[in-house]
């Protein structure tokens, strides 16, 4: 009993973590209908970016000055590729949106490399998170729970901005009908522009206290490619809590496939993929087209 | 069928070109021997490629550029991962475009066993600067070898653990070639020395959340755990999961093999790792002038301190090897004798005290127990505390 209660826990903060990184990605590829796989090279960023603000600079701000210069900072160097790239490919087939963003991301991965250079980068934490605190059955690192809570709130966050505020119903008009739209006065170059900023904010975001489990390096981008694809996929694009179930359920079927039997290596993890894909062709919460 | 004719073709023109360029070789004064280097120069693993071109760089800042009379040439080969088919391809293309009368480098086991075929005919003796799979010797009597095997650096860590009073291990290691040889040889020399190995875990190459593999670790109740990962993004996780999930605070101890903490990952794993020990054959720490040296002109090459670990001392070594088959054939291109003249050979490294063992041209050289610590000037360190000297490969014992 103590055990699965560990190992459920280890599942939930994974899981987390996934979906802070890939919620982002459902979002532009649900309702932007644009495949980005240039996501995990702008989790990637968010994640140098952190690094080099609370270990190299030396302000002594630390780990949440560290975080917020993240995003900040990734969001501004998306906001110009959105203008003069990412906004000629929204209408084009899916083929060449793969392509362009493919194509992105090895020019990241080799900026990086040069910029950087090769070696792991960590991102230092505060005292409190880099302690394992005790929980009476088991101790698990203080920085697990942060992740697990900062997942909680950027769902809570996500679903109260799309479906609740003014921004959501524009978001959501633009993805249904983007001629009409506009014809009613929706600016949706700039909501297009805003959500894809705030796609790219939430994958930095999710690099930065994502590091621990995904740790920086510049193949980071290419390494977990296939991995936030899948999450997307067995969600349902553009459903939040389709892309919190299957983080959530991937997560636990990972983990607990390499407790019971590590030597079946990812079977577990791509069989349910499969079955997932099978039972529910659009995702477990996708929308019809 | 179109390969084949290329390939032909390509020999053809190669043994014309082979036969043009040793009648001018002879007829020149002042020749230049060419040495290929194949190794990871881009790509993920770029930085122990570049480790590679650091120890060559350094030997060649040292010695300067030409052996004997015989100037040295080198020409670098990229090959970013593990690719047997274009490691043959670009062995070939050295041998008979470039026409290298040695091939060195080398990092990946399969990559090492595509090339081993085309030696013979290529006349051609291969030095390798890492690839460290104990069979790769016994495919071709041209291979010489300057780096370790995982049975050598493993089997004196087994004995010293269980001399310093831990009993009962459990081994995690990469489910891949290497990582195997690990686990079997941690298991072989624990049992040997008294100890008990009371499980023993295969993860997935691409795991990165260890935490499951931890609480395997707990439940099996262990004193020790001995892990073998690719150095690089699994060894922090690796690491990392250790600490949090509260083993290394209840006292569970951790052993490795130096690939876990190779001198370019500490700083990431900086405190993480502290206390960790490990067996390997280089510590760019090592205390000898021939180090310091070596670590002064390495890290000049390789363009700042803090990328340069264990590649750069086998790299380094290699070229100490071929410049000796060099003198041996006053140039002239002769594998065998080349090999022939470095059986036996010893020499001082900056890894110490090193001998190429005359039956397997395999290395024969010190092991070290080492300790991840911080050292005078708060840098994190493989600080040296026990040495095994006289370690063959165990692997190809006979």
């Amino acid at each position: 009993m103590q055990t699965a209660l560990s190992i459920a826990l280890d599942a939930f903060a994974y899981g987390m973590a996934l979906f802070i990184i890939c919620i982002g990605l459902s979002l532009t590829m649900g309702l932007m209908r644009l495949v980005n796989l240039a996501h995990g090279a702008f989790a990637m960023i968010g994640g140098y970016i952190a690094s080099y603000a609370a270990r190299d600079l030396g302000l002594g701000y630390g780990y949440g000055f560290g975080i917020a210069l993240a995003v900040a900072g990734t969001v501004l160097i998306a906001v110009p590729l959105e203008r003069l790239l990412f906004r000629r490919i929204y209408d084009r087939s899916a083929l060449s949106q793969v392509l362009m963003t493919i194509g992105i991301t090895f020019c990241v991965i080799g900026i990086t490399n040069y910029v950087f250079g090769p070696t792991l980068k960590t991102i230092p934490l505060p005292a409190d998170l880099a302690r394992p605190i005790d929980l009476g059955f088991r101790s698990i690192a203080g920085h697990r729970l942060f992740v697990i809570a900062s997942g909680l709130a950027v769902a809570g966050g996500l679903w109260f901005l799309i479906e609740r505020t003014g921004f959501g119903i524009k978001l959501r008009a633009a993805v249904e009908n983007a001629p009409m739209s506009r014809a009613l006065g929706v600016r949706t170059e700039l909501i297009y522009a805003a959500s894809f900023a705030l796609a790219v904010a939430l994958a930095a975001f999710g690099g930065a206290v994502g590091a621990e489990f995904l740790p920086i390096e510049p193949y980071y981008a290419l390494r977990y490619m296939v991995t936030f694809l899948v999450v997307v996929s067995v969600g349902g694009a553009g459903s939040i809590p389709g892309a919190l179930a299957a983080c959530l359920l991937l997560g636990a079927i990972d983990v607990t496939g390499r407790y019971l039997m590590p030597d079946f290596g990812n079977f577990f993890f791509y069989l349910a993929v499969i079955l997932v894909v099978c039972a529910f062709p659009r995702g477990l919460m996708g929308r019809a087209p | 069928m179109m390969n084949r004719r290329i390939f032909g073709r390509l020999m053809q023109a190669g043994a014309l070109v082979l036969a043009g360029g040793l009648g001018l070789a002879g007829a020149a004064a002042a020749d230049t021997v060419k040495v290929g280097i194949i190794g990871p120069f881009s790509g993920p693993f770029a930085l122990q490629g570049k480790n590679f071109q650091a120890g060559v760089e350094a030997w060649l800042a040292q010695n300067g550029k030409s052996v004997a009379g015989h100037d040295v040439e080198i020409v670098y080969r990229d090959l970013p991962a593990a690719n047997p088919q274009q490691a043959r391809a670009l062995a070939q293309e050295l041998i008979v475009r470039d026409k290298v009368q040695y091939l060195g480098g080398v990092y990946f086991t399969p990559d090492a066993m595509a090339i081993t075929p085309l030696l013979k005919q290529g006349n051609v003796p291969l030095v390798i600067f890492n690839a460290a799979t104990s069979a790769i010797m016994t495919s071709s009597p041209l291979v010489v070898r300057t780096s370790f095997t995982t049975a050598q650096t493993t089997t004196p860590l087994g004995k010293a653990v269980v001399d310093r009073g831990v009993r009962k291990f459990v081994t995690a290691v990469t489910d891949y070639g290497p990582g195997v040889d690990a686990e079997i040889a941690f298991k072989k020399a624990v049992e040997a020395a008294g100890g008990q190995v009371v499980e023993t875990i295969r993860m997935p190459l691409n795991t990165t959340e260890f935490s499951p593999i931890m609480q395997r670790i707990r439940d099996a109740g262990a004193q020790g755990v001995f892990a073998f990962l690719p150095s690089g993004p699994p060894t922090l996780g690796f690491v990392k999961s250790f600490n949090d999930t509260g083993l290394k605070q209840g006292g569970v101890k951790l052993f490795a093999t130096g690939d876990l903490t190779q001198e370019s990952d500490l700083p990431a794993l900086g405190e993480a790792a502290s206390g960790m020990i490990t067996g390997f054959h280089y510590a760019v720490s090592h205390d000898s002038d021939a180090n310091r040296r070596f670590v002064a002109a390495a890290e000049k090459a390789i363009g700042g301190p803090g990328q340069l670990s264990f590649p750069a001392v086998g790299a380094y070594d290699g070229m100490y090897v071929i410049a000796k088959m060099i003198a041996a054939t006053g140039g002239k291109q002769d594998a065998e004798k080349a090999v022939e003249a470095v059986k036996g050979l010893a020499w001082e490294s900056p890894r110490g005290p090193v001998r190429i063992d005359p039956e397997t041209r395999h290395i024969t050289q010190t092991i070290y127990l080492r300790e991840v610590a911080k050292d005078d000037k708060g840098h994190w360190i493989n600080k040296e505390i026990q040495s095994f000297p006289e370690q063959a490969d165990p692997g190809l014992a006979k």
